[in-house]
């Protein structure tokens, strides 16, 4: 296998709790501390260890956002990407878009692998992938937990409700990786200087001819409904008595 | 008029109660249609039960070997094929519909829907983003086809009333053979279902160990309940994947929910905002979980798991 290509999704950190804007058009991002969203992490990650094992060559990292993605790309590059292709747009685009301009990447680079985050922890869509793998008329495998590849084929074990399914497809395809696959590396300093100068090239949808597409619009943005205020019970007798009260237990 | 096809779900035997909360879901579209598609090696017990949804109005089943597998690279060019006759196409929010649905739509070049919680008019609806810390409308454009995945935990099932007609379709999408399916394992299991089960009893990190995590199991049996876990204990092995509630495990609503030794992350705490009534059993005070429980105990898990189970004997 030759290439991989990973998708990298620049998000709002994971510990940050979002604020809706009170005027109901969006949630509060000014000054809100951005991360590459974790799923992506463990896909780059995956890909990382497949390269280590001598089964790829070079690992693409690409993301599709505002100027500032690139920062999250160079974290890429610092866990080891060899190279970082940003596509540019200011809009907030819907994973159908996204798919649209990675599948026009994946023309020109003819990657082996695309691996992608099962869903970014910002829309919760949990789209691009299947998107992505369908446009591309190739397999998808998604809530992957464990990843082999012997020659053109992959083996996906896949977290389903039911348990663990195990899938074969063959290369080239889409992966999505979900929370066990593995545990990212942490970026060492030596690494982030290294990683500014690895190439990084910028493009934009319309250089792709890439349209975005305007099918699902958001309307309004609320902050969900809060529940009511708990009692605290002192003891496992006052605890029995409250749920025997509400019908609960008998 | 909406005509709303909603792509079944089961294990080859029984259909799923998600399929069911996904029926409650379109029937509140006005003036809707709703139509149950069955792929299946043999549809017809599992078409049985979704005709008798209250609700729904046909049943088409869809027969092939190689539906006794749901992969969604073989499903999805035979979903598009019957799409030409609907205007909505919906699929649980499970595994299973996240999975096909994305897939269903970029063959059809619309956007999805994902999570639907609310039904706000036939092409307005509402979903959670950011792990339900803000919650989005969102419309689709006239003249494309809505399709989405219905977040199951906000729409009760559908119950048993319905007499909706079964008819046998077919379809020539051509089956792509770059997907297959090898095995699956799944713990065999007596318990309640997590995802529709009126009782859940979860257990978190603060458990310690597979072999303590049997408390969960015991508690669970005493109060006929499911069990599920946060992700910390499913990380550290002490409970299987299938038992994760979180934004990326199972969003799930039962009556009662019993979160034992669970800190609370805002990513576990998005799976079970919906449930009736929340108990939370934690050493720490000031843990997070203590800020949706309606009944919160302070104190040492292992004291009180034996001492709960005694009381509720």
């Amino acid at each position: 296998m030759q290439k991989i290509i990973v998708g990298i999704k620049r998000v709002v950190d994971y510990n940050v709790r979002v604020r809706v804007k009170p005027d109901g058009s969006g949630v509060a991002l000014d000054g809100v501390k951005m991360s590459v969203n974790p799923f992506d992490e463990i896909a780059l990650e995956e890909a990382l260890r497949i390269k280590e094992r001598g089964e790829a060559t070079e690992i693409i990292a690409v993301s599709i956002g505002p100027d500032d993605a690139q920062q999250q790309l160079r974290t890429a590059l610092a866990m080891g990407a060899d190279r970082a292709i940003l596509v540019k747009t200011d809009q907030a685009i819907e994973p159908l878009t996204a798919a649209h301009a990675l599948l026009a990447i994946i023309k020109t680079e003819q990657p082996d692998l695309v691996i992608v985050g099962k869903q970014a922890i910002d829309d919760d869509a949990a789209q691009t992938g299947p998107m992505l793998a369908a446009l591309w008329g190739r397999p998808q495998a998604t809530f992957c937990s464990k990843l082999t590849i012997s020659g053109t084929v992959a083996t996906i074990v896949r977290e389903v409700d039911a348990g663990l399914e195990t899938i074969e497809v063959d290369l080239p395809a889409v992966v999505s990786a979900d929370l066990r696959l593995n545990e990212p590396r942490y970026v060492k300093l030596p690494d982030i200087m290294k990683a500014k100068k690895k190439q990084l090239d910028v493009t934009d949808l319309a250089t792709l001819g890439v349209s975005i597409d305007d099918g699902l619009k958001t309307v309004h943005t609320e902050a969900p409904k809060a529940r009511a205020k708990g009692i605290m019970v002192k003891d496992v007798a006052e605890l029995v008595d409250a749920l025997k009260k509400k019908g609960l237990v008998s | 008029m909406s005509k709303i096809l909603i792509i079944a779900e089961h294990d080859g035997k029984k259909l799923s109660s998600a399929s069911a909360r996904c029926v409650t879901c379109a029937a509140q579209i006005a003036g809707g249609e709703i139509t149950l598609a069955v792929f299946a090696a043999d549809p017809a017990p599992i078409a049985q039960q979704a005709a008798s949804l209250t609700g729904v109005a046909k049943v088409i089943t869809i027969t092939d070997a190689r539906h006794a597998q749901s992969l969604a690279a073989v499903l999805a060019p035979q979903v598009v094929q019957l799409s030409a006759d609907y205007t909505h196409i919906f699929g649980a929010s499970t595994t299973f519909g996240k999975d096909l649905m994305p897939r269903v739509a970029a063959l059809l070049g619309v956007p999805q829907i994902s999570d639907a919680m609310a039904v706000e008019s036939p092409t307005r609806f509402k979903r959670p983003i950011y792990a339900g810390n803000a919650i989005i409308t969102v419309e689709v454009a006239a003249n494309r086809k809505v399709v989405a995945t219905v977040r199951t935990a906000s729409f009760e099932a559908a119950l048993d009333g319905g007499a909706a007609t079964i008819s046998a379709v077919n379809t020539d999408a051509p089956a792509p053979t770059h997907t297959r399916y090898v095995s699956l394992s799944a713990a065999a299991s007596d318990r309640p279902d997590l995802q529709s089960a009126p009782r859940v009893v979860s257990g978190g990190r603060a458990l310690a160990s597979k072999d303590n995590f049997q408390l969960i199991y015991s508690l669970a049996d005493k109060l006929n309940a499911a069990v599920g876990a946060s992700r910390a204990a499913v990380d550290a092995g002490y409970a299987s994947n299938e038992l994760q509630v979180g934004q990326t495990g199972k969003i799930i609503a039962p009556q009662l929910y019993v979160a034992v030794g669970i800190s609370g992350a805002i990513q576990h705490l998005t799976g079970i905002k919906d449930a009736r009534t929340i108990v939370a059993i934690n050493k720490d005070a000031e843990a997070p979980i203590f800020e949706v429980a309606d009944f919160g105990l302070v104190g040492d898990l292992f004291q009180i798991l034996p001492a709960l189970e005694a009381a509720l004997s």
